[in-house]
């Protein structure tokens, strides 16, 4: 009964969805207020509906209901609730049903915070949504329907792949979906502008909080993912370039970029047409990658059980997104004229520069994804691609990003002054020298890596520090008043100093995780010890132990430190009997300069349990700066322009017809 | 009046390029009804390529062509670095306690990661050769990781698999060939 609820209000969802998608839209044409006030109406029942079928899936798993094929195969009772849980969304089925649920949400967002847009731009924007959520809600209907009964039903459910049952990844798809479908909004503003033919400082400072949420939401998802890849896949890496993992960095890339040049829409009228294209391209990749991991196309570790007719669709739903609203692009963006000129060396050449890096940064990232089954359809001989060719293209472009981060905000806008802004952050360049030659001089091995990592590092944190300190000029006035400087600064550019700070402190643990780790492997009995990074490790025993539902194995390692004890690491070895699997616990002492990561092996005879122990120094900061970089985009969030400013258009609205009747004509 | 612009073309014009590719794949994994992990190779039915591999760590003995032919077995490329080899590793290691011969070629890897694999998921390979230039790879047409070719007695390659070997890869493919071979 509740499934068949679930599966009438999907029904009733897409109808919305398909009105939503029309009505709106052609009111905003012909300029009918009825038709256009249907927008939010829409958006809140489909929200209704989307919610409510999205609470009927996961009843079904709380209440393992395994006569609902989805729950039978992805569900156990054995299971532990959270588990149950999150299983709603852990099948291709399931996820989709999230997906759609999260861009209602963001839907119902418009409605209710969107009173400030003018109607006929709110209206577009919610048609827009409305399509693209008529085009999943068929696509969940047709190809993936969660709510499908099974007949006869098992006594018993096949169980969750238990390498998913983990608190770090059971979190990270709801975070990557409300990154991925949060783009969807810029690009229905993207879309939405095209058609009116107009963007300004009013649409940019519309777009930016919503893009800020997708962006934070993707980075605190991707963070969550990588963690979880650290502590449970037992090897002590953090990033694999896994065509999947990939899928969700194209998207942050160009999110990035986009975050920065709407920036320049607002307070400079230039970069119009470029902020477009980046919306509608932030969207496309995040889709993209949708695509990627359902068609099987790739092979990838994350691969759903991958379906080509689900493929073709999806694919069919790209054509017509992304070609659609390129081409649309093509035709309408010429009209979109910028008006704010600037020299090379300015604010908003800084800016065009982070750009160009990391837009080249996606292509190539997308290109190594992409470029087996590129060169394949050409004939082209076979390649392969793995983390040596990102290592050796990714990072170097990354450098001069890191590099302009800093110092950008330094030029003032239009015209900047170079020699002014190095002189203002001498400090900060003395500082990386300083700390690259330290490094170098001391580093045992890869000098220059660490050296140079390190030195961006200290630029990216003393220079944000340094910024903000010419701000509130701290020491140039007395303290009182620079600290009510320091109050009155805008959030945003709170949130621009902690950001990039925190890209600082992401390099740091990046660099010296990746230079600097150290590995022993070895055979051990209990009794014996083995020394890693002055850490003395002492085997005491192996326990076989019983959870929930899986059997393990769990070793005890009490860690010394100059005669001390210091903690006691239990990794262990688990095996689900349901899902005929095992995984890897690591045991994990975290410590802020670096962690101790123990890994228990496999059993060999007499001669003892291989065991494997690394020291990653600084690891922990990579997750600590991307959580931090996330708070520093929601501290911008809260910057009183997006909430008090926004519905300034009127003032703006002068320059506007000439290019409205241009593009109209 | 429409002013189209060319530039402005540049970025649907590559999308609908990328478009058409992943149609062609598509194809090829739905309509005819094969799967991108089984890609033809141009090697199939033809000996396997001339190769002579170090092992990973030590003196011991490496993986060379002369060690193919024989029996029936399958060739393993793997790499430590490659995560989808770690959710294959187990079926190998299931194939190997079968008594089926695997050769393992490990791709671009260090000697003390691969060890490290090893020693953690356990060792189903009869012997390894380190390919540390990726030039065996090459030879042998390798297009992802992990990539697996089994191989008849007279050394001849019949069939090539890409990606991690899954259950109904085994059931469906790889051991009717085996036991084909066999005979």
């Amino acid at each position: 009964m509740i499934a068949e609820a679930g599966q009438f209000a999907l029904m009733l969802a897409l109808a919305i969805a398909l009105v939503q998608g029309s009505l709106p839209l052609i009111g905003a044409q012909t300029g009918r207020a009825g038709w256009m006030a249907l927008g939010p109406a829409c958006a809140r029942a489909q929200f209704v509906f989307v919610a409510g079928a999205f609470g009927c899936l996961i009843y079904a798993f709380v209440v393992s209901d395994f006569t609902v094929s989805n729950v039978a195969e992805n569900s156990h009772t054995l299971k532990p609730m959270l588990y149950k849980v999150t299983g709603a969304w852990g099948s291709h089925e399931g996820s989709m049903v999230l997906w759609v649920a999260i861009l209602a949400l963001f839907g119902l967002a418009v409605a209710s915070f969107g009173d400030n847009l003018p109607p006929a731009l709110r209206a577009r924007v919610l048609a827009i949504q409305g399509m693209i959520g008529a085009a999943f809600l068929a696509f969940i209907l047709f190809t993936s329907n969660p709510f499908i009964r099974l007949d006869p039903a098992p006594l018993e459910g096949r169980g969750l792949n238990p390498i998913l049952q983990d608190p770090g990844l059971a979190f990270h798809p709801p975070f990557l979906y409300l990154g991925y479908v949060g783009f969807s909004m810029a690009f229905s503003f993207a879309i939405a502008a095209l058609i009116e033919g107009r963007v300004d400082a009013a649409w940019a400072r519309w777009v930016r909080p919503w893009t800020l949420v997708a962006w934070c939401s993707l980075t605190i998802g991707i963070a969550m993912g990588s963690w979880w890849a650290y502590y449970e896949l037992g090897w002590g890496g953090w990033w694999f370039w896994d065509p999947v993992e990939n899928a969700s960095f194209i998207p942050w890339l160009i999110g990035t970029a986009l975050l920065h040049s709407a920036i320049v829409v607002e307070k400079r009228d230039a970069l119009k047409s470029w902020t477009v294209l980046l919306a509608i391209l932030t969207f496309s990749t995040s889709l993209l990658g949708t695509f990627l991991v359902r068609s099987g196309v790739l092979t990838s570790v994350h691969s759903f059980a991958s379906d080509p007719e689900r493929g073709t669709y999806i694919l069919v739903l790209l054509v017509i997104v992304t070609g659609g609203s390129l081409t649309l692009y093509a035709i309408r963006a010429p009209a979109l004229k910028g008006g704010g000129l600037f020299a090379p060396i300015s604010r908003e050449g800084a800016l065009v520069l982070n750009n160009l890096l990391l837009t080249t940064a996606a292509a190539v990232v997308t290109l190594g994804t992409l470029y087996p089954l590129a060169l394949d359809a050409f004939g082209g001989g076979k390649v392969s691609v793995g983390a040596p060719f990102f290592n050796a293209t990714f990072v170097p472009l990354m450098i001069p990003v890191l590099i302009a981060a800093c110092g950008g905000g330094m030029l003032g806008w239009k015209r900047g002054d170079l020699a002014g802004a190095l002189s203002r952050v001498r400090a900060a360049v003395g500082i990386a020298v300083l700390v690259a030659l330290t490094v170098g001089w001391f580093a045992g091995e890869r000098k220059m890596f660490g050296a140079v990592g390190l030195a961006i590092t200290a630029w990216l944190i003393v220079g944000s520090a340094v910024e903000l300190a010419e701000r509130i000029r701290l020491f140039r006035i007395p303290l009182g008043a620079s600290l009510r400087r320091a109050i009155g600064l805008p959030r945003a550019a709170w949130g621009m100093v902690i950001a990039h700070s925190a890209l600082g402190i992401m390099v740091a643990g990046i660099t010296a995780t990746s230079a600097w780790q150290t590995e022993k492997i070895q055979m051990m009995k209990p009794g014996d010890s083995v020394e890693v990074a002055g850490y003395t490790l002492r085997f005491d025993s192996v326990d076989a132990f019983k959870g929930p539902n899986y059997a393990g194995q769990r070793a005890r390692f009490t860690v010394f430190k100059d005669d001390q004890v210091v903690t006691v690491l239990m990794p262990e070895k688990r095996r689900y009997p349901a899902e005929n699997n095992t995984t890897t616990e690591a045991g994990i002492l975290w410590t802020p300069l670096g962690d101790l990561y123990a890994v228990l092996g496999d059993r060999a005879g007499a001669e003892g349990w291989t065991t494997r122990f690394y020291f990653n120094p600084l690891v922990a900061w990579i997750w600590f700066g991307a959580a931090l970089m996330a708070l520093g985009g929601l501290i911008s969030l809260t910057d009183r322009r997006h909430r008090v400013g926004a519905p300034k258009r009127a003032a703006k609205a002068a320059a506007a017809p000439a290019g409205a009747a241009k593009a109209g004509a | 009046m429409i002013a189209l612009r060319p530039a402005y073309l540049i970025p649907v014009v590559g999308f609908l390029l990328l478009a058409a590719i992943f149609a062609r794949n598509l194809y090829i994994v739905g309509i005819e009804g094969r799967q991108a992990s089984d890609l033809p190779s141009v090697l199939v039915d033809k000996p396997a390529p001339q190769f002579s591999l170090p092992p990973i760590s030590g003196d011991g003995k490496g993986f060379t062509r002369a060690d193919l032919g024989g029996e029936p077995s399958l060739v393993n490329v793997w790499a430590s670095w490659c995560p989808p080899c770690r959710i294959e590793h187990p079926v190998l290691m299931q194939l190997a306690r079968q008594g089926v011969t695997i050769w393992g070629i490990n791709y671009k890897d260090k000697a003390a990661d691969a060890q490290a694999f090893l020693d953690e998921l356990g060792d189903p390979f009869k012997a390894i050769g380190a390919d540390r230039t990726g030039r065996t790879a090459i030879d042998w047409g390798v297009y992802g990781y992990p990539e697996t070719f089994v191989v008849d007695a007279e050394g001849r390659v019949r069939y090539r698999h890409v990606g991690p070997i899954r259950s109904e890869d085994l059931k469906n493919k790889i051991m009717p060939l085996l036991r084909k071979l066999a005979k």
